[in-house]
């Protein structure tokens, strides 16, 4: 599996959306399962998928699935 | 054994009442992961342990102020036995002030190790219990923090504020499984307390209902039943280990 279909599947399995809502409206509490709790499952997700930590400014910052690809570089993971 | 294939990371473990906590988790079967600051400062507990006890105490160096220690610590952790579920905010400092002389930097440092670090910290391990859906917190306070005593309002207010995060992380958390509880230690003989002088250390003993000073093993015990499901069902409190101090 790619970096990027890695990334998706973080959000579609924690989430609970489809294909066509990865994109750039796709925002912190966009959808139902993007609040607070389900942000903590898609981190968890994430830093599990890529054996990375993030650190807390970068939590708060990852609002949405734009920026969160911005922060995912910074630990060397490219999407 | 109550902490049998339990993984735990104890801050502040090269001497006194840290030390005593890892060393009693190992009896207890776990895995320690023992952290102080100086390289080769674990050296003494780590071979103390070594064929007598049941687990196992791994050491881990960093200070506990220093952001990218802790995380490296815990990705350790998590790399090594993908679990964590326990950890002890134990290091800390103090240092005496009167009102009047204390200095800015000695409220820093201070608050930097026996709070900013516990609450780092916490953020860190509870990211690991959160996966598990378990996992208990015990924070160092003491009991001059729940009672306050003269020339440590800065140390007393840190411990404090151990205290209240301890009780908001406790709400917080429940729902998740992951507890979080604080003990208070009164009088403790480690070298801390033996520093203060023995006129001192004599007039401190005179004050305790139980007529002895505690013991570091009094406080881990304490620790031992906080992190064993012995406790499953206690969260967001401050238990006096002080053999009924007066202070």
């Amino acid at each position: 599996m790619s970096n990027i279909e890695t990334y998706n599947t973080a959000f579609k399995d924690t989430l609970e959306v489809d294909d066509a809502m990865l994109g750039a409206d796709l925002v912190y509490q966009s959808v139902e399962n993007w609040d607070s709790v389900g942000h903590m499952q898609l981190i968890a997700a994430l830093e599990d998928a890529f054996d990375i930590m993030l650190d807390t400014d970068d939590i708060i910052d990852f609002n949405s699935y734009e920026a969160g690809k911005a922060i995912l570089s910074r630990y060397d993971v490219e999407l | 054994m109550l902490l049998e294939e339990s993984v735990c990371l104890v801050t502040g473990a090269s001497r006194g009442i840290g030390a005593s906590i890892a060393m009693r988790f190992a009896e207890e079967g776990a895995t320690v992961y023992a952290n102080a600051r100086s390289e080769g400062s674990l050296d003494a507990l780590c071979e103390s342990n070594a064929g007598r006890r049941k687990g196992t105490i791994v050491p881990v160096y960093f200070d506990v102020c220093d952001a990218a220690g802790q995380k490296a610590a815990i990705m350790q952790i998590k790399k090594e036995q993908g679990r964590l579920d326990v950890l002890v905010n134990n290091a800390g400092i103090m240092k005496d002030s009167l009102i009047g002389m204390i200095d800015r930097s000695t409220v820093q440092a201070t608050f930097e190790t026996n709070v900013f670090s516990a609450i780092e910290l916490m953020q860190l391990a509870t990211k690991l219990m959160f996966r598990q859906g378990s996992g208990s917190v015990i924070n160092m306070s003491s009991l001059v923090g729940v009672n306050g005593n003269r020339g440590q309002a800065v140390y007393a207010a840190s411990k404090g504020a151990v205290i209240s995060l301890t009780k908001a992380a406790a709400k917080e958390l429940a729902p998740k499984g992951i507890r979080v509880n604080a003990v208070a230690p009164g009088m403790i003989d480690t070298d801390l307390f033996r520093s203060a002088g023995e006129e001192a250390v004599e007039r401190f003993s005179s004050c305790i209902g139980m007529g002895r000073v505690g013991a570091p093993e009094d406080v881990a015990d304490v620790c031992v039943f906080l992190a064993s499901d012995l406790s499953r069902y206690v969260t967001g409190q401050v238990i006096g280990v002080d053999g009924s101090a007066l202070m």
